[in-house]
């Protein structure tokens, strides 16, 4: 395992990029925790205990919010900083906007669980934060875009690494979407509550624009940026094809903004605009696999590494699972896929299988990588990276499976006609039916958010290994000198 | 008159179809055209993230577990 030389953080400033790195791990165990809290909440619902505060309606996005912008989002911003500057050879541009992207983004998360806790909600998916919220939002991001631009033009490179072009366009899209989609009109000043500029089916569309380029941009041309760079960087080995990495890039550029409105097949929405987002579903999937496989055969020739390497491991599985979750999103896009689909949990299935399997894992991998490198150290434990690694595939996998069982499940009997065309379960015929999946799933989810414990006792001991091991070169080099 | 034609949607979206449709074609052209020469230079990026290697110490795997 690679330690990082003094003289790299001496050439680039790693201070909040260690900080980021810490609180993405914090708000992967606190989010996942809620996560498997929430799960047991549908399998065993006594957990409720009458509280309002944890029940799941008022739970559920502290969840989503805390694994997609806390633990999601400070990955982002740690490896984003660390990559433009590796790739540019410059140290990062911003100076105080830098601290203020940490701590601004940290209040964020903060302030958003304790509202939701409390009641307060937009009630708009991936995007519940309240008006003040999303203000606060605004000005971090535009911060953080500053950071990443300046830091882009004062680079030694004369060519621009294309991870970086993915990270921009993540930054970019996340601004827009954020802007049009918090569009709203509060209540009063002193007041939480606001209401949409838009309303009927325009309002679900702009959710559902905004919703799926979340998915889109944040968690996709993002984590992609991170595989462009950690991949090959850990395998020792130049990415497969640079020229298909920029088709890849363009492509997914061009297409995902079109798919948002596949959410909304079967409803008021205008049966051509359901169309087109089903049709650049399916197109989609030639530069998602495009990528993938460009990902993937970048181990071309080292294969032997996945024997060895967990933290490889961890990034080709998360690739696998990219590949997986690119072809199950374009299936259940096609309307007669989806009549079946829809608000099922076949739906939930394929989101944790992209989220877990490979935002998760991807995350995972370049954290691992990232770790021993910022403290200037060796990780702690490889055999505790295989632990966390066994642990996580076994968690996905029975997450997601149970979750297609059911998913399934429930679609046919929702649709189920007996002989005289009445319907033949009831509701609660369906959801009984559902319990062992339930259980099954957060069962699941229990072993991920063991995983996810493993690595931050492994990434804790790192981290101190690394200050023990600074704190004798600190004592022995003027002892030396 | 121009601004009167593209302000209809029937118009706007076939435009706006045609405007990426082309440009992405163009992009997918500027990657793959010309020889062999040029696609080596392209390919070349590929090597930035290796280009401060030098900052990486290698160390042989002496972690404790």
């Amino acid at each position: 395992m690679a330690a990082s030389n003094p003289a790299a953080a001496e050439q680039y400033d790693y201070e909040y990029i260690k900080k980021f790195t810490v609180m993405a791990i914090v708000w992967a165990v606190v989010g996942m925790a809620v996560g498997v809290y929430i799960a047991s909440e549908l399998a065993w619902p006594f957990l409720n205990f009458d509280i309002p505060y944890i029940t799941f309606g008022r739970f559920r996005p502290v969840h989503t919010g805390a694994v997609i912008f806390g633990f999601g989002g400070s990955a982002l911003f740690a490896t984003s900083y660390y990559v433009v500057q590796r790739t540019c050879q410059a140290r990062l541009w911003g100076g105080g906007l830098i601290p203020f992207t940490f701590w601004g983004w940290q209040a964020i998360i903060v302030l958003a669980a304790l509202s939701y806790v409390t009641g307060y909600s937009q009630g708009r998916e991936y995007a519940e934060m309240e008006w003040p919220i999303d203000l606060l939002i605004e000005v971090v991001w535009v911060a953080y875009l500053a950071i990443f631009v300046g830091t882009l033009m004062k680079r030694k490179q004369p060519h621009i690494y294309v991870a970086n072009w993915f990270y921009v366009s993540f930054i970019l899209a996340t601004a827009l979407l954020h802007t049009f989609n918090n569009i709203a009109v509060p209540v009063g000043l002193f007041t939480l509550k606001s209401y949409s500029l838009f309303s009927g089916a325009q309002d679900a569309m702009t959710q559902w624009w905004y919703g799926h380029n979340a998915v889109g941009f944040f968690l996709t041309a993002a984590f992609l940026g991170m595989m462009y760079y950690f991949v090959p960087k850990h395998a020792g080995r130049p990415v497969y094809s640079y020229r298909l990495s920029i088709v890849h890039f363009w492509a997914l550029s061009f297409m995902y903004m079109w798919v948002g409105t596949h959410h909304l097949h079967w409803t008021a929405l205008p049966d051509w605009a359901s169309t087109l987002g089903a049709t650049f579903s399916i197109m989609l999937l030639l530069p998602s696999w495009g990528g993938m496989i460009n990902g993937i055969m970048t181990l071309s020739g080292a294969w032997d590494k996945l024997r060895t390497d967990y933290v490889m491991r961890f990034m080709i599985v998360a690739l696998s699972f990219y590949g997986m979750s690119t072809f199950e999103g374009p299936l259940m896009s096609l309307k007669d896929v989806n009549a079946l689909s829809h608000y099922t949990d076949w739906t939930v299935g394929h989101v944790h299988s992209g989220a877990l399997g490979w935002v998760a894992m991807i995350s995972f991998g370049s954290l691992y990588h990232m770790l021993p490198r910022l403290w200037n150290t060796r990780l702690y434990s490889e055999k505790l990276v295989g632990v966390h690694f066994w642990l996580a595939t076994v968690g996905v996998l029975l997450y997601i499976v149970a979750m297609w069982i059911s998913g399934i499940s429930q679609g046919l009997m929702w649709r189920a006609f007996d002989d005289f065309g009445n319907l033949q379960y009831s509701f609660v015929e369906s959801v009984e039916a559902m319990h062992p999946f339930y259980a099954m799933r957060a069962i699941g989810g229990m072993f991920f958010l063991s995983g996810m414990c493993v690595m931050a006792y492994n990434a804790y001991m790192t981290i101190r290994q690394g200050a023990r091991e600074a704190g004798v070169a600190g004592r022995t080099a003027p002892a030396a000198a | 008159m121009l601004l009167e034609w593209l302000a209809r949607p029937e118009n706007a979206k076939s435009l706006g179809l045609l405007i990426f449709f082309v440009t992405f074609c163009l992009i997918v052209l500027w990657v793959y055209a010309g020889g062999k020469k040029r696609a080596e230079r392209m390919e070349e990026h590929k090597n930035i993230p290796f280009l401060d290697d030098d900052l990486d110490q290698e160390t042989k795997d002496k972690s404790n577990g």
